[in-house]
């Protein structure tokens, strides 16, 4: 599967390459810890037993305690641990591009916006980011667009990881949403809400309606669109 | 603006493999506009212990609530050892016109007619097919070819 990173600066440092390959070799080095695909990664060995959680690095802590607050939050649709087996790579992804963000927030008078596989962190001081959301019925239309000037965007979908993401309460997909995109100040929880929300299906807007602090766009099976946080009562 | 991109082959949440890397530069932007602060979420109140639900030496304890100007705010930590490992929110204000005041950061705006990204001056994608095979097809691919031409 293949994940793009694309990069947006403006602004006095717009031309600075040696921020761009430090995003690059934090994404490295946290796919070399977190990967369930390779087998020789500090998780791969945590989840065959091999090695317990206090010998693993820091990060792996942060990252098993995210996954334990976003099981908690969702009462347990979100999931870290399925069928027995780890796989904390719902938490890891927007956490992930977060940390790989900070480099480019060292930059003075640059504003940013870096976005790997359609979730983003962005800053936009002089001008706020335009964001389009993409309609997960017709891949070629915007469905929303939203203006960002520090926060985080983050959509999940059937689309991106397949049938991948299921209730973990039920193993089931959701079936009565297509689409749940969230916008919160840290990418990290932009993303475990959207998957969160995603999870629970019809459930999706009211469960995140309750999360402080996010707004986001529910785009429904049917194709109809309930947006959170800035709707009056 | 200068954009970059790059594709990855991925493991699944994140990444391994360089495909391609191009760069380019057009303009940058113009200056002014004050800073948007980003709402900010409602301080909670100095707790006293009042619950302790133990596994394997992780308690949890729950604050009292705090009154807060968008409504009741309680937090509960998760203290395993002497370290905490979790802050929670298990109270929300609940009142409607309170909760867009704290949420009132960037909301999505729907877009009535079929719009392209280009033609909308938009910036980014957000969306569900940009991971994968989709990006190909997607809208950001074609931001991203449109910026580095």
């Amino acid at each position: 599967m293949g994940m793009p990173v694309s990069l947006a600066l403006r602004g006095r440092h717009a031309d600075d390459t040696a921020a761009w390959e430090q995003v690059l070799a934090e994404l490295r080095h946290v796919d070399a810890v977190f990967s369930t695909y390779r087998p020789e990664s500090v998780i791969s060995r945590l989840g065959r037993g091999e090695i317990t959680e206090d010998e693993c690095p820091p990060e792996v802590h942060e990252v098993l305690a995210l996954a334990r607050r976003a099981e908690r939050a969702s009462g347990g649709a979100f999931s870290a641990w399925r069928d027995g087996a780890l796989d904390p790579s719902g938490v890891v992804k927007g956490w992930a591009v977060e940390r790989a963000a900070a480099p480019l927030s060292a930059l003075a008078d640059t504003d940013f916006c870096l976005s790997a596989g359609g979730d983003m962190v962005c800053r936009g001081l002089e001008q706020p980011w335009r964001i389009g959301i993409e309609d997960p019925h017709d891949h070629t239309r915007v469905l929303a667009t939203l203006d960002v000037r520090v926060g985080a965007v983050a959509t999940s979908g059937t689309s991106r990881r397949g049938q991948h993401i299921a209730d973990a309460r039920t193993g089931r997909p959701p079936t009565a949403v297509a689409s749940v995109t969230v916008v919160a100040g840290r990418l990290t929880w932009a993303d475990i809400d959207a998957t969160a929300a995603y999870a629970q299906g019809a459930d999706a807007a009211a469960w995140l309606g309750h999360r402080v602090g996010r707004t986001g766009l529910v785009v429904w099976a049917d194709g109809s669109t309930t947006t959170v946080g800035g709707t009056a009562p | 603006m200068r954009r970059i991109v790059l594709w990855f082959l991925a493991t699944l949440a994140t990444v391994v493999l360089l495909f391609g890397y191009r760069t380019s530069t057009s303009s940058t932007m113009p200056s002014t506009v004050a800073v948007a602060a980003p709402a900010a979420a409602a301080a909670p109140s100095t707790g006293t212990p009042s619950a302790g639900t133990p596994a394997a030496g992780t308690t949890t304890v729950t604050g009292t609530t705090a009154s807060t100007r968008w409504g009741p705010v309680q937090v509960q930590l998760t203290v395993a050892g002497k370290k905490i490992t979790a802050v929670d929110v298990v109270q929300y204000p609940n009142g409607n016109g309170r909760d867009q005041e704290i949420n009132s950061y960037a909301i999505p705006t729907l877009v009535q007619e079929t719009l392209s990204a280009q033609s909308a001056n938009i910036d980014m994608v957000s969306g569900a097919t940009v991971t994968s095979d989709g990006y190909l097809t997607s809208l950001q691919s074609a931001l991203d070819k449109a910026g580095i031409a």
